[in-house]
């Protein structure tokens, strides 16, 4: 699946694509107009080529078109103040050919009207220019760099998801493995050579190095499949047009810091959240037992991730600096914040202090839930007596 | 040197107001094979996690080798717990070499003495399946290895026997029996009373968390004797004089239970006179009738 994934996710970008590039076909569209306005201005193109008809043979045309060599017939009425356009076809044309063919006539008529109002093509051309606004960020030092909401908004979501994808999953994945062991009922042969909590911090810290792997490779190989891709199909050169192109942008954003805040909430997060995943685990005998536990655990978590959004259209808010201080949900909203580059120091040293103490007290907890229900069969439990467990004498 | 390898004195283990061991004694000699019997939920499990520090007892101690039981004698001790599992999609020389590696051994040394015990165990063919491809049988043989590859001073079995077809079931006893003779102490429990009486020098009974017999085999069925005999004549004799009493009676097949003050020399005489012996055995109580008689006698 480590190989596959990134295969099936890149084809599942690229073979749309080809197949749309190839299945082009240039559709034969038969023109009648009485006069020539329209039809001497409407031009040939990938998707449609036009060709011309006299009036007097459409209804001739209309009785055979099924074995006509055309695939539309575009008939303009005469009328100047409101012209009228109809296509006939054998069978619904398609959006493409439908759009090409409106564009057309809806520039056509929009040339012809500012022409009757006698404005300019040019000036008018001149005043849809798009605007585009330099950001230019100021920091402490009075210097100025180039800033950009876009690649913050960018680089913080894909951070956030990535670090709310990686919990889900390979906690989920360390819960599965804790459930397996006990259903095999290895853990019993384990645990009279290891002790439970060097049983399940092993299982932690082993699924998290599989998941780097994964991710590694995934990013690689989407990468240079991706490359690839546009290297031979779209004729590009420039192998690497796509780093060069976000790096440009990425400008003021200081990457590094980015890069280091990203590898330890990742690892906090994660430390947090599969401890807790690895208490559930053992707490069940099947994997469907673990909803009722599942679910409370990863609301902070889906809460975050819906919270990235609004977070995003206010970075330093209250809101923002609270839920990047709560350990439940900095791993993702931290992310989010930080490319917006209003995070202050002391912010940062909280919230990544309080993320460590939980997550050391989250293990510690865990592992006493885990220490009792790994031998425990067959009972029901609650939240109410995983917590008795705790005080278990060890 | 301490002649006990394992000593548990009055261990007690409590979950809530019940007490699944209640100041439980064990005294295992070493170089002996220990039977731990009892009925189902007993303790006897309870007792065995505890001696494997899966479990820690509420109060009293535990031994080993004169010394408190602690992390060092873990590669010391190997156990088969009852609820066996292997982990399904991994390969079985692959997994034997990880757990015999848990116990303390290097992977050269694992990987030679593993190689031994699969041939004598008629496993070898099966080092690279996946454990979900074994039978019962199979996986069990190789968890048996898994147990014994690391040479432990104490092996502890819990029912060691199930699961297994008569064939395998000799070829373990034959396998604990040698153990015995190279000086490993052996603990096992099981309802399989004749494996017991086959093996055991020693045994202890558990239910409801107290030990009602303990000792030598031998001391116990002793203890139990009621000078009862079964004898078989060559033709049928009708009646005994009164230091006899005739318990049961199948054409020339008697029981007869010796009252006191007489013995089995009067009445071998006695019946000399009346008849040919073809057998005469004392009917020595099985472990599985003291078994029964202790249990629900309580």
């Amino acid at each position: 699946m480590t190989i596959l994934g990134p295969i099936l996710i890149a084809a599942l970008f690229i073979v749309p694509t080809y197949l749309s590039m190839q299945g082009l076909e240039t559709q034969q569209i038969v023109v009648s107009e009485k006069g020539n306005f329209f039809s001497e201005k409407l031009e040939d193109n990938e998707l449609v080529q036009f060709s011309k008809i006299p009036e007097m043979e459409i209804e001739r045309l209309k009785k055979n078109f099924g074995s006509s060599p055309y695939y539309a017939l575009l008939i303009i009425s005469d009328s100047n103040s409101q012209n009228r356009f109809t296509i006939y076809s054998a069978q619904h044309i398609s959006l493409s050919v439908k759009n090409n063919i409106e564009s057309q006539i809806s520039k056509i008529n929009e040339r012809k009207k500012l022409e009757e109002a006698d404005i300019d093509i040019e000036i008018l051309n001149s005043l849809f220019s798009e605007i585009e606004i330099m950001s230019v960020i100021i920091d402490e030092q009075g210097d100025e760099s180039k800033g950009s909401s876009e690649m913050s908004s960018a680089i913080g979501f894909i951070t956030a998801f990535l670090i709310y994808l990686f919990i889900f999953m390979y906690g989920s994945m360390v819960m599965r493995g804790v459930i397996e062991e006990k259903t095999s009922r290895i853990v019993e042969v384990i645990i009279s050579s290891v002790r439970p909590f060097q049983l399940m911090m092993g299982k932690i810290v082993g699924v998290a190095l599989v998941g780097l792997t994964q991710f590694v490779l995934w990013i690689l190989l989407t990468y240079s499949i991706a490359s690839l891709f546009e290297v031979v199909f779209m004729n590009s050169n420039n192998q690497s047009e796509i780093i060069t192109g976000i790096l440009s942008s990425v400008g003021q954003i200081n990457l590094s810091s980015i890069v280091i805040s990203f590898l330890f909430y990742f690892i906090g997060g994660y430390l947090l959240y599969s401890s807790l995943f690895a208490a559930i685990g053992s707490a069940v005998d099947t994997e469907s037992d673990t909803q009722q536990f599942v679910l409370p655990i990863t609301i902070p978590l889906i809460l975050s991730l819906v919270m990235i959004e609004p977070i995003m259209n206010n970075p330093d808010g209250t809101l923002a600096i609270w839920l990047s201080i709560i350990p439940f949900s900095s791993p993702i909203i931290m992310m989010v914040r930080l490319p917006f580059g209003g995070v202050e120091n002391w912010e940062i040293i909280i919230s990544a202090t309080v993320l460590i103490c939980t997550f050391l007290s989250t293990t510690y907890i865990a592992s006493k839930i885990y220490r009792v229900g790994i031998l425990m069969y067959g009972k029901k439990s609650s939240f109410k007596e995983l917590i008795k467990w705790i005080s278990y004498k060890d | 040197m301490e002649n006990h390898i394992l000593k548990a004195n009055k261990i007690v283990k409590q979950y809530g107001d019940y007490f699944a061991l209640n100041n439980v004694d064990l005294s295992i000699p070493r170089g002996s094979v220990f039977g731990l019997l009892g009925p189902n939920g007993a303790g006897k499990t309870t007792l065995m996690r505890i001696i494997n520090q899966i479990i820690a007892a509420d109060s009293g101690e535990v031994l080993f080798n004169g010394s408190p039981l602690n992390r060092k004698h873990i590669s010391q001790i190997g156990y088969l717990p009852e609820e066996r599992g292997l982990y399904k999609k991994m390969k079985v020389g692959e997994q034997s070499l990880y757990l015999a590696q848990l116990k303390g051994m290097n992977r050269f040394e694992a990987t030679n003495k593993l190689k031994y015990w699969f041939e004598k165990l008629e496993i070898q063919s099966w080092w690279n399946k996946r454990i979900e491809e074994l039978s019962k049988g199979m996986a069990q043989k190789v968890q048996f290895a898994v147990t014994v590859i690391h040479n432990p001073d104490l092996l502890i079995f819990d029912e060691p026997f199930s699961g297994f077809d008569p064939v395998n079931t000799a070829l373990i006893r034959n396998e604990i029996l040698k153990l015995k003779k190279q000086g490993t102490s052996i603990i096992f429990s099981t309802h399989r009373m004749e494996s017991v009486e086959e093996i055991c020098d020693e045994i202890s009974l558990i239910n409801n968390g107290e030990t009602l017999l303990q000792g030598e085999i031998i001391n116990i069925k002793n203890n139990f004797r009621n000078n009862i005999f079964s004898i078989e004549m060559k033709t049928e004799i009708d009646n005994l004089s009164e230091k006899f009493t005739i318990l049961n009676k199948k054409e020339n097949i008697l029981e007869i239970k010796i009252q006191e003050g007489s013995n089995s020399k009067e009445l071998i005489n006695e019946l000399l006179q009346k008849s040919d012996i073809i057998s005469f055995n004392e009917k020595i109580p099985s472990l599985e009738d003291i078994f029964i008689k202790t249990v629900s006698g309580e």
